[in-house]
């Protein structure tokens, strides 16, 4: 692209946010009541992590894989694709995550469950915005509740949770769970952001939350805090 | 024309939208202002109907109604030009299909643009850009953005060797390359550019206007409003009195009339989602356009705004 510093970011936004919104409207309206039972299966998979359950990597790795997979299918390449063409690259980047969230449950050790720490605490905050606080934010903004964005079923309350999660649990591969979600907030912040949406601060915001905990449970001693006792 | 479920269903769609168009307006319309393409003397209405963003919204039906029903404004007040390009997401699918539910492909004069830095998919795109449109060839193709020029530009000269294709040209926006725009222009037998230009972007005025008036190259404006930016601005301060004397009514108006008043330029591309507004930009050419004074004064109101 050349003289690439003489373009701003709205000269990349390909649709108007009316069309936009609109696109989540449909997707409610073509699964309904769908919404419900994946916010159900989303509180679920917390709170077997919470709870520390048997089966608590496998519940997680189950929900967080399918609806990454279905919300690459259903809402990217069906839906959001027919307007943004750079969409259809990113579609399968959410069925790689898909796979990864589901190996990471089914291989032992892949993800540990602790006490939670003061990073968990931010990461469970971030999950419980993404299932219950995203849903309502279209009253907040003056749009209708119909273009709601639901766990499960639109890709950033989706992506926030699985971020969310990822906070609360330990585990080598926290390093290859983590960089899709942290991708997507960028990019899809950045578009909101484009479009002159407050909630792009959310979304922006996630990743640079995801780096100063990672400092405070990874960074230099004197930043960490100590460990909880198991 | 073969009638179908979804035929109908469009229709339908339409019909939901035509409240929306005075009927007065939909059957009766004063003549738009025309213009002359030099290199071939064919007159065409000063106002086209751009599709960036706008027409953009997928397969969402409701919304592909309404853009339905813009363009049965613009082609009922007369126009002629629609512009949109493989970049436009599904902005080409949309205007297909609403050229297929008016029965309106005579109508149109097809401006679009190959976008792609293959050299080797030109071709096939083309060819997917006229599937889309549902048209047997097109009025003019334009290289978008300047993106792979030379190699495109090549393959557009064949097609009008050919027969496949009436115009040529290359295009830009918000005032990038223009040194190698004014290169092509001089170096390359193009029939059409493609630039923006309004009172507040005049960069144009310095050398490429003059130039495609000397050279006999055909002016599209893209982005008369600035993607909507100057009139969302204007539209909190009063519209001068002297507005009137430049034959408009509105900021539109008065920004197209800007436009139009350059001799050099051919047609305005203003994109819109809304009927009364094609009718509105459709009648800025439709009246008197300002002398030279009154464009710089247009220019330095609105400059100071």
């Amino acid at each position: 692209m050349s003289e690439w510093w003489t373009y701003r970011l709205d000269d990349f936004l390909l649709f108007s946010p009316r069309t936009y919104w609109r696109l989540f409207e449909a997707q409610n309206a073509a699964l309904w009541p769908l919404p419900l039972a994946t916010t159900a299966a989303g509180l679920a998979a917390l709170l077997l992590i919470l709870f520390r359950a048997p089966g608590a990597s496998l519940g997680m790795g189950l929900v967080f894989g399918v609806v990454w997979a279905f919300v690459g299918y259903s809402f990217l390449l069906e839906r959001y694709a027919t307007i943004n063409w750079a969409v259809a690259y990113l579609g399968p980047a959410f069925f790689i995550q898909a796979l990864l969230m589901g190996g990471a449950a089914l291989r032992a050790g892949a993800l540990a469950f602790r006490r939670l720490d003061g990073v968990g605490v931010a990461g469970l905050t971030l999950a419980l915005v993404a299932l219950l606080v995203f849903p309502v934010l279209p009253l907040a903004a003056g749009r209708p509740f119909a273009c709601a964005e639901v766990f499960g079923i639109a890709p950033d309350p989706t992506v926030i949770a699985t971020i969310g999660v990822l906070l609360i649990v330990r585990g080598g591969w926290l390093a290859v769970l983590l960089p899709i979600p942290l991708l997507w907030c960028v990019f899809s912040g950045l578009t909101l952001l484009a479009m002159d949406e407050t909630q792009a601060w959310l979304l922006l915001g996630a990743p640079a939350l995801t780096f100063g905990l990672g400092v405070v449970r990874f960074g230099p001693r004197w930043v960490r805090r100590p460990e909880p006792r198991v | 024309m073969t009638i179908t479920r979804r035929r109908l269903l469009e229709t339908a769609a339409l019909g939901a939208a035509m409240p929306l168009l005075p009927a007065t307006r939909l059957f009766a319309q004063d003549a738009p202002l025309m213009r002359t393409i030099p290199a071939s003397g064919e007159a065409i209405p000063a106002i086209g109907l751009g599709t960036w963003i706008t027409f953009n919204v997928g397969d969402d039906r409701q919304l592909q109604a309404e853009c339905t029903a813009v363009m049965a404004a613009f082609f009922a007040a007369g126009g002629r030009m629609i512009d949109s390009s493989p970049m436009y997401g599904s902005s080409q699918a949309v205007v297909g299909r609403g050229l297929a539910t008016l029965d309106r492909r005579d109508a149109v004069f097809s401006a679009e643009k190959v976008w792609t830095t293959s050299a080797a998919n030109g071709p096939a795109q083309i060819v997917q850009t006229r599937r889309l449109w549902g048209v047997d060839r097109f009025d003019l193709l334009q290289v978008h953005n300047l993106l792979g020029w030379e190699a495109h530009l090549d393959t557009l000269q064949a097609m009008k060797a050919a027969g496949r294709l009436r115009y040529t040209g290359i295009t830009t926006s918000e005032g990038r390359r223009h040194d190698l725009v004014e290169t092509i222009m001089r170096r390359h037998p193009i029939d059409f550019l493609q630039l923006s230009y309004n009172p507040v972007d005049r960069d144009a005025e310095r050398r490429l206007l003059p130039l495609a008036a000397e050279r006999g190259i055909a002016v599209i404006i893209n982005r008369p409003f600035r993607q909507g930016a100057l009139t969302r601005r204007l539209a909190r301060e009063p519209l001068p009195d002297w507005a009137g004397a430049a034959g408009a009514t509105s900021w539109a108006q008065l920004i197209l009339g800007f436009i139009l008043s350059h001799p050099a330029v051919t047609v305005a591309i203003p994109a819109t989602t809304r009927v009364d507004h094609v009718r509105e930009n459709l009648a800025a050419a439709g009246g008197v356009l300002p002398d030279r004074a009154l464009r710089e004064r247009i220019a330095a109101h609105i400059g100071a705004l």
